[in-house]
């Protein structure tokens, strides 16, 4: 098979040049307009109507209210916030992969970072517009910033809402500068491959003027180590953060401490599930299998194996705490969630797919089909939604009063909103692998020649030789 | 780079050197400044810090530029239009702009007074208040009083006389009516219950005037089965007086005497002062009721016995008998509990002089009469029962009076008829055929819509409101109260004694006039000294009924009914009423008792009778009395009767206006004059289902629900054993814990007591709170999403299905003292005051609703849409608004703010007269209407306070106490006072 041959488990094919490299990531973004694949045109064309269908619900919401959505007392919090939590989420195993293996020095690491951190940022600016929309008047989020005015207004920073609004803003602005500032060398690459001067001058404008200069690369290097520290914590606290807005108020099944770090597990592991679903396409289209390798694919399993089992045992100590607790609140809402007459499937659905359907991830084989991998990460995507609205809407339905128990009915604005946002996301994510290379080429290169000459192929095959020996793999 | 090099300088530098020299490049060699730039470009680490600091000059220039573009924002064309302020010329008297006026009138409900004050700013009445003065209100007030208010600026109320569609005015509608009135041959007046001297009076003018005319009543909230029962037992038409204040055992025969008829509020007022209980010590009265559906009354019963509404003649035949009265014999029906009756007996012999049996309003003449009878054989009469002379101005059979009427209209001897109120064709009962007699005649009506009888009638005139019109009438007790109007007809409207004197030959007498000569000619001395102090007061002092010594007749027959298969019970709407509130969306929208619908009425069943049929709430049920049947929807009630089905009459109105038409079931289609309001009816299922907007998910209060510890109840026996610390209070006991010292309140600390042991859960609270604090209206839609805009509820829960005890809990935000609301909200918009309440800045909400999720008594209410009236549209219905409130503007959070603007109001006067706010002076909303008493308000830090002294109750507790949220608001424990002997089955805990 053809498709067999080309696929490795080394971080990167053997025999890949800097030249190779160049070429077969830049290729697509160097086509000229009308010979841009038909399969991206399909797919733009579906983002954008996606895009559309955004843009029409936010004008539905901001001339009839948020009473044009599902939103109700006691479900104050409704699908605007499962989504918020869903996509920031999602980002965070960009940040992980950028930051956090670059400081662990995980070579691996390499070619699915620049993708990854773009997913982090189109998550971001998906993720961050529903706050700002789900509020009563969407006009005057601003105030939630401490600015100076003369109406005495200050935010009150007691409130979680408001550490939110840090975490966002930081997260954000920290994931667009890292992303962009690794982009500066293979941007100006793009500049210097240009065939049309039109090219060359975008590409020249956006690479700041990078001359390749001894000077540049000491700066580069400085400054996106400085980032990636930056970003490290980010990884943590930006969910820890979002965690917290529940775990600090006083809901039965909100007011739990183990909150912040199964947060962070559940967002790493959504983050995987989604890096898989882009990358295992990407690969394909623009033919990348090279460099984005199975080893790539392989880690990012192992990865969303070992965060969803975090997950899991999260579940696990929440209902236990519950029961521990003594607290009927508590007690009632664990049952509720997982009993509940009009709720239970929630539960039971997300333990399949965030328990159960990442269970054959054990297996090498199903490790290394692209298929399954693809399968098992969009059911993990559902599941996580699931779980936030588990955690939303379940439980803000059945909280203190049985009297002020009430039912949640999304309606289609909900619906279309959500929907909307994945046109956001695709049209940002469409243009993205269109205009800008989506491996990062200096440090591919960078890898490449790590591998021609300072042997990890000595490490690769001593470590394979072992593991003939012990019967792991034949 | 390269330029700029000189060779001659190189060869000078090179010259200039001695030993070897190396060099990089001839730059290195010139040492020019390029070279050093590039050199430090190169190596930054090597080069000095970035110095290129903004000089001096080139800040003061960035200075100036940033002082002239700030200067710029005082640049902006003028938003303000230019307007002009024109004082009056001449000050209306007391008029101060900003401070509302208050004055004394009365309602008509069913024709009988409620005496009211209405609060007026500036012209505009906004606001009703009970008048502690007048005998049927002591001061509260009900539901439909409190919405009443909403009803005056109604923009769908009819603004013109019309004649068959075409406007006229009045003249010539006087001149019309003359013409066809002529000598008064033919003419019939169909008024509803007339208790006004002023309009009796009238009436017998005209029939003086014109003696072949004849006089109607009908009024749809009337039955005759009092005043027929009266005639059976007495052979008199009296009126019976109870006083619940004097009676230790009470037993109702399916009576709601806390929610129907004209002394409600009195009875109210007297049942809960008799069983306030604070101390171990205080006693309680003890309630038995007898009835086939759940009712408020029922709510409150110590013993609530569910007989089908054909059984009830016979049980309290059978008590009857038990309990002295001769001549009769009754026997108890299956299933009921022989045990249950002896102890009844045995308990009202022994409290005879001091107990009250009173007979249901809507139940059979016969049982009035052995009502009347058991109370004679008590004892009663003189001393808990009292008789006095009826105070309708000619007390009739109302369905006779109306049967004759449309014999009339039908044979041809009624050729004109005048309706002065009410909605005949709606209300009258089926078999009448109104409507189509009503096409044989020339007809008037007046009334305030143009509604289903206005739209079939000749001529149809406006109505004035109650707040538009002079008029007068007499409470239950017969006391008279002039009303005063507040504000000149908003629509246009003529009152019923406008057009009285107009058929009496003067079409431009005022009702003012009209209502003044009645009493200028039976008042002596000074008339005016009369009518300023009767005015201001709002009661004719010494106008009540005396009372009267009347004698039992014999009984004879005893009564049985024959029952079918499924029996039916047509009772009021608690909001709609008869269908006259029909287009009032407060009325329609306010959570009604027990089952917390909104805007349907439904078929109430029993759960096993549901379960037999197959249908859950919602599902349809064909219900049909001969050849007439309706689809009503279900809803399964615990305690219903079984095989008793009730409906509510006042929906299905076709004309009642925007709001009102089209919703609901007309179940005045199924009332016959031989069943008005109960009867025997067939029952199907049929298909379809109607979505209900309950305002509560219903569950039994078991499991979880018990365990929260939500509603602490227990019996006054429970309660005696262990006076110090009754266990069912204080089931629980919670440490309080806090980190932080708690704030020092200093001043006044604002503070709220609800007597769950009083509270009957009839709503006149939540209208009043609606009315006061300008609460919007949702509609049904956003009432079946849970976005109802009540800043108070009334939580209802149920022990069984079957045979069960009701618990109510009004619930408005507790004010906690620590507030889980207030530190979530990111732009404080929620805070805390230093006396203790937990206010609202709307202006500064942007609405993430956190402060919702975060409360866990779920009082707080959000404009998920524009629902307030905005000024800037200026509809009429926006006058109707409390100008001391502010009207919220979507996407902003709202909830009960313990009515703040009164307390500012009570702040300023008492520091413009230099004291402290007394115990008492501010009265929220909700406790004033509260006919029960059962909300206290005011200042805990005052010693022997109200409101301190119920809170050192050891009833007292706090609503999820667990939380630490320290609430302000607390509650008064629920007491049941079972007979011993009964104790055992009354206890549920």
């Amino acid at each position: 098979m053809a498709l067999a041959r080309k696929e490795t488990n080394r971080v990167i094919a053997r025999g890949e040049t800097a030249g190779s490299i160049d070429d077969v990531v830049n290729q697509p973004i160097e086509f000229a307009p009308f010979k841009t694949p038909r399969w991206w045109w399909i797919g733009f064309t579906l983002a954008l109507m996606g895009l559309g269908l955004y843009l029409a619900s936010v004008v539905k919401l901001l001339v009839t209210g948020i009473g044009a959505f599902g939103n109700n007392i006691p479900t104050a919090w409704g699908f605007f916030i499962i989504n918020f939590v869903w996509w920031i989420g999602i980002g965070h195993a960009g940040t992980l992969i950028s930051a956090a293996l670059l400081l662990f020095r995980q070579p691996w690491r390499t070619s699915i970072n620049r993708a990854a951190e773009a997913m982090t940022i189109f998550a971001v600016v998906c993720a961050g517009l529903y706050p700002i929309l789900h509020i009563g008047r969407q006009w005057l989020f601003y105030w939630l910033a401490p600015y100076p005015n003369t109406y005495g207004l200050f935010p009150q920073f007691r409130s979680p809402l408001d550490w939110d609004l840090f975490a966002i803003s930081t997260y954000a602005s920290v994931s667009v500068l890292f992303w962009y500032i690794g982009l500066i060398p293979d941007l100006a690459t793009l500049r210097d491959r240009a065939t049309s001067s039109f090219m060359r001058w975008f590409y020249g404008i956006l690479c700041l003027g990078w001359n390749g200069s001894t000077k540049a690369w000491q700066r580069y290097q400085r400054a996106y180590l400085i980032l990636a520290a930056c970003s490290f914590p980010l990884v943590l606290s930006v969910h820890s953060t979002i965690a917290l807005d529940f775990a600090s108020s006083q809901v039965p099944g909100w007011n739990n401490t183990i909150m912040p770090p199964y947060f962070v597990a559940g967002a790493v592991f959504a983050g995987f599930a989604m890096v898989l679903i882009l990358a295992i396409p990407l690969r394909k289209s623009f033919g990348l299998e090279k460099l984005i390798t199975m080893r790539h694919l392989d880690n990012s399993a192992k990865l969303m194996l070992a965060t969803g089992m975090i997950v899991v045992y999260g579940y696990c100590v929440e209902l236990f705490m519950a029961w521990y607790s003594g607290n009927e609140f508590e007690r009632y809402m664990a049952w509720n969630r997982m009993f509940g007459a009009r709720d239970g499937w929630a539960f039971w659905a997300l333990i399949f797919c965030n328990g159960i359907a990442i269970q054959p991830l054990w297996s090498k084989r199903v490790r290394q089909s692209t298929t399954w991998l693809f399968i098992i990460s969009v059911i993990v995507s559902i599941g996580m939604w699931l779980e936030r609205y588990v955690i939303v809407v379940v439980t803000l339905k059945t909280d203190f009063l049985p009297s002020s128990w009430g039912v949640f009915k999304p309606t289609i604005w909900d619906f279309s909103l959500y929907l909307g946002s994945f046109g956001l996301f695709f049209t940002l994510w469409f243009l993205f692998i269109r205009l800008l290379p989506s491996i990062a080429t200096s440090e591919m290169k960078e890898l490449a020649h790590h591998d021609a000459h300072h042997t990890s192929d000595y490490f690769e095959e001593a470590r394979a030789e072992e593991f003939r020996k012990k019967g792991i793999v034949t | 780079m390269s330029e700029n090099l000189s060779i001659s300088e190189i060869r000078k530098k090179l010259s200039a050197r001695q030993g070897p020299a190396y060099w990089r490049g001839l730059e290195e060699l010139a040492q020019t400044n390029q070279f050093q730039e590039f050199l430090n470009e190169e190596f930054p680490r090597q080069s000095v810090p970035y110095e290129n600091s903004l000089d001096r000059r080139d800040f003061m220039k960035l200075l100036g530029a940033s002082l002239a573009l700030a200067g710029l924002t005082s640049c902006v064309r003028p938003v303000q239009p230019n307007e002009k302020i024109v004082p009056y010329v001449k000050s209306p008297e007391e008029m101060i702009p900003g401070r509302p006026l208050h004055f004394a009138t009365a309602i008509t409900q069913g024709g009988y007074a409620l005496g009211v004050i209405a609060e007026s700013h500036q012209g505009r009445p906004t606001k009703l208040e009970g008048n502690p003065d007048h005998p049927a209100s002591l001061g509260a007030t009900d539901v439909t009083t409190q919405a009443t208010v909403l009803t005056l600026y109604d923009p769908d109320r009819s603004q013109a006389i019309s004649n068959k569609g075409a406007a006229k005015n009045w003249d010539e509608f006087t001149a019309a009516l003359a013409s066809s009135v002529g000598n008064g041959d033919g003419l019939a007046i169909l008024t509803e219950t007339v208790t006004s001297p002023t309009l009796a009076r009238q009436l017998q003018e005209v029939l003086a005037k014109y003696p072949a005319a004849t006089w109607h009543q009908y009024d749809a909230m009337h039955s005759d089965s009092a005043l027929e029962g009266a005639k059976l037992a007495f052979g008199e038409t009296v009126t019976t007086r109870h006083d619940f204040s004097q009676a230790d055992v009470i037993l109702s025969l399916g009576s709601d005497f806390l929610s129907e008829g004209p002394a409600k509020l009195r009875n109210t007022k007297d049942f809960s002062r008799k069983r306030k209980v604070r101390e171990a010590t205080d006693t309680m009265s003890r309630l038995y009721v007898l009835e086939s559906t759940p009712t408020n009354t029922g709510m409150m019963a110590d013993h609530r016995l569910t007989v089908r509404p054909s059984q009830l003649a016979s049980v309290a035949t059978m008590i009857a008998h038990e309990v002295g009265v001769e001549g009769i014999e009754g026997a108890l029906p299956e299933g009921f509990d022989a045990h249950t009756a002896e102890v009844l007996v045995e308990d009202l012999k022994e409290h005879a002089g001091k107990s009250i049996v009173i007979a249901g309003e809507f139940e059979s003449p016969y049982l009035h009469a052995l009502a009347h009878a058991m109370n004679a054989a008590l004892g009663n009469v003189g001393k808990t029962v009292f008789y006095h002379q009826s105070v309708e101005a000619t007390p009739v059979n109302q369905l006779e009076s109306l049967g004759t009427l449309v014999e009339g209209m039908n044979s041809g001897a009624v050729k004109t008829l005048l309706i002065l109120g009410g909605n005949p064709v709606y209300t009258a009962p089926a078999d009448l055929n109104f409507a189509s007699s009503l096409e044989k005649v020339t007809s008037i009506h007046l009334s305030q819509y143009l509604d289903e009888t206005s739209s079939l009638a000749s001529w149809h005139v406006p109505q004035t409101h109650f707040l538009e019109t002079w008029s007068d009438a007499r409470a239950f007790d017969g006391t008279v109260s002039i009303m005063q109007p507040l504000i000149s007809p908003f629509y246009g409207g003529k009152s019923e004694h406008e057009i009285l004197a107009a058929l009496l030959g003067d079409a431009t007498a005022s009702s003012y006039q009209i209502v003044q000569s009645t009493w200028q000619n039976s008042i002596e001395g000074d008339f005016d000294t009369f009518w300023q102090q009767t005015v201001y007061a709002g009661t004719i002092a010494g106008s009540t009924a005396a009372n009267k010594t009347v004698s039992l007749k014999s009984l004879g027959q005893t009564e049985t009914s024959e029952a079918g298969e499924f029996e039916v019970l047509f009772r009021h709407d608690p909001s709609l009423q008869d269908g006259r509130w029909a287009n009032n969306g407060w009325l329609q929208e306010v959570p009604k008792p027990l089952t917390k619908l909104t805007w349907d009425n439904v078929a109430l069943l029993a759960p096993k009778t549901a379960e037999e049929l197959g249908v859950n709430n919602g599902n349809h049920l064909k219900l049909s009395v001969g050849e007439q049947s309706v689809t009503a929807p279900v809803w399964i009630l615990p305690g219903q009767a079984e095989k008793t089905i009730t409906v509510n009459l006042g929906f299905g109105r076709e004309k009642a206006g925007r709001v009102g038409s089209d919703i609901g079931f007309n179940a005045n289609l199924l009332r016959n004059s031989d069943h008005m309001w109960l009867g025997n009816i067939d029952v199907a299922k049929a298909s379809g289902k109607t979505e209900l907007a309950s305002t509560q998910l219903h569950f039994a209060y078991e499991g979880t629900t018990e365990r929260r510890h939500l509603i602490r109840h227990g019996t006054l026996a429970d309660f005696q054993h262990e006076p110090e610390h009754p266990h069912f209070v204080h089931p629980v006991e919670h440490e309080k814990s806090d980190l932080y010292p708690d704030f020092p309140y200093n001043s006044y600390a604002w503070g709220m007591v609800i007597d769950m042991n009083v509270c009957t859960g009839c709503n006149a609270c939540v209208t009043a709170c609606q009315a006061e604090n300008n609460i919007p209206v949702v509609g049904k839609k956003n009432v079946l999403v849970g976005r109802e805009m009540h800043w108070i509820r009334i939580d209802t829960y149920y022990t069984e299905l079957d045979n069960p005890e009701y618990y109510v809990q009004p619930v408005a935000c507790m004010q906690c003292e620590k507030a889980p609301c207030e530190p979530v909200c990111p732009v404080g918009a929620t805070l805390h005051d230093s006396e203790g309440l937990n206010v609202m800045v709307y202006n500064r909400c942007v609405g993430t609703r956190y402060c919702s999720n975060n409360c866990p008594y779920k009082v707080r209410r959000y404009n998920f849409l524009q629902y307030a009236e905005l000024t800037s549209t200026m509809t009429e219905m926006s006058l109707a608004q409390n100008p001391d409130v502010t009207v919220r503007s979507r996407g902003v959070m709202e909830k009960c703010t313990y009515c703040t603007q009164r307390i500012q109001q009570a702040y300023i006067k008492s520091e413009n007269e230099g004291r402290k706010v007394a115990d008492g002076e501010v009265v929220t909303a909700c406790q004033s209407a509260c006919p029960a008493e059962a909300i206290v308000f005011g200042d805990i830090n005052t010693e022997g306070s109200r409101v301190s002294e119920s809170k050192k109750s050891k009833l007292n507790y706090a609503l999820l106490e667990e939380l630490n949220t320290v609430p302000r608001t607390t509650y008064i424990a629920k007491l049941r006072n079972p007979h011993p002997a009964l104790a055992g089955e009354a206890e549920v805990h």
